[in-house]
């Protein structure tokens, strides 16, 4: 161990190196957003499926729709007794009106980018 | 230790054993985890529409005898606007689901040295003939051309990844290719809010209507066609379309191909 001091000394420079994006980043991470519900889904009270559900799997759940919709041409989805048309543009959007606030803020947050909207249309907002 | 190569074996056989038999433990966890949640949306279900327009096999006769050129620029618009087809003025970005050419561009192997003078001029409409034999549905890779039960061959946009070999494989060059963002240069006038439009490097093309038919409506061309163009069921012998047919002469587009077009023209 001739050469003890230069093998530290490298030592200490890789794990500052490689520990930066850790430090670099720490207390800069902002909470996780709360997506804003417009007057109207306040209102309703209740989504499709329940709000628990609807945050952890509204994905499936429009991969569903779609599919059945496109595929199968079944454009009703029924839940506890309830139907639903089975659309973005129309049944998501019409209460989740406000897609800056509702859908992009947490997809940005997650860093997820779906192309819904490279297609489908939403509704205007006011600013 | 004394290791020789009896014992050794052993010892690796059972090793690989454990080992094998954690993965097929893992394999099966996920399976009930897979199951139990399919389980969870068990009891939500999916159906028609109760005022759906359903049919065994859509088609379409088109009567050239009440066409005219304005009857079919109107149906030529009303397609348009009511998929959101973007209009581009570069003639080889345009996208077409219905449009009206000439006797000789849709019968091209019907050619008469003495053709009747009504066709020669005539302004005919052609669109996807949803054939009964389609051959873009054959080729497409990810299954993105597809044909319903009830004949219409329909796209999942979503599917779509701009491969087209569709486009090479039907006869009948209903197919365009989005080569520009349909949403830019305003391509699009007037939006219809109720229709997605498209995005770039997708392939589009006529969808009989399949959204209109879900509520209850005739497709939008036949509407504002006056009589031209009639849309029914052809497996149903009473249908508007069977009687057409059982009382005129009617011709189909390169049937010696074999596709077995839906779409009819009395001429």
């Amino acid at each position: 161990m001739n050469d003890k001091q230069k093998i530290i000394i490298g030592l200490i420079i890789f794990f500052a190196v490689f520990t930066f994006p850790f430090w670099y980043n720490h207390g800069a991470a902002s909470s996780a957003p709360e997506p804003l519900l417009t007057d109207k889904a306040k209102e309703a009270k209740h989504c499709v499926r329940d709000a628990d559900f609807m945050r952890k799997e509204h994905m499936q759940l429009l991969d569903g729709w779609r599919d059945r919709t496109v595929r199968d041409a079944q454009r009703v989805y029924e839940i506890d007794g309830k139907e639903y048309m089975a659309s973005l543009s129309s049944t998501c959007m019409e209460c989740h009106s406000n897609k800056a606030d509702f859908c992009d803020k947490c997809h940005e947050y997650t860093s997820v980018d779906p192309y819904c909207w490279d297609c489908h249309t939403y509704p205007k907002e006011k600013k | 230790m004394e290791k020789n190569r009896r014992s050794f074996l052993k010892f690796a056989g059972v090793s690989v054993l454990g080992l094998g038999s954690l993965s097929l433990l893992d394999g099966l966890a996920s399976e009930d985890a897979i199951a139990s949640s399919g389980q969870a949306s068990a009891d939500a279900t999916y159906k028609k529409t109760a005022n759906a327009l359903t049919a065994k096999r859509w088609g379409m006769v088109i009567d050239t005898r009440k066409l005219n050129g304005r009857i079919c620029r109107k149906i030529e618009k009303v397609c348009h606007q009511t998929h959101n087809v973007p209009h581009h003025e570069e003639k080889k970005h345009e996208i077409k689901w219905i449009w009206e050419t000439h006797y000789k561009h849709v019968f091209p192997e019907k050619q008469d040295e003495f053709l009747v003078d009504r066709l020669k001029e005539l302004p005919i409409p052609v669109l996807c003939n949803h054939c009964e034999n389609p051959p873009c549905v054959q080729v497409c890779p990810t299954q993105a051309t597809f044909q319903r039960a009830d004949g219409i061959v329909l796209m999942d946009f979503h599917r779509c990844i701009g491969c087209r070999f569709c486009m090479a494989a039907c006869p009948y060059g209903s197919r365009s290719f989005n080569f520009r963002d349909p949403r830019a240069d305003n391509a699009i006038k007037n939006e219809n809010k109720e229709f997605p439009t498209r995005m770039k490097g997708v392939v589009e093309k006529c969808n009989f209507c399949a959204e209109r038919l879900a509520v209850g409506k005739q497709p939008a061309c036949v509407e504002v066609s006056k009589g031209a163009l009639v849309f029914g069921d052809l497996s149903d012998p009473n249908s508007g379309v069977r009687k057409l047919l059982k009382e005129n002469y009617a011709i189909r587009r390169k049937q010696n191909l074999g596709t077995n077009p839906s779409v009819y023209y009395l001429v």
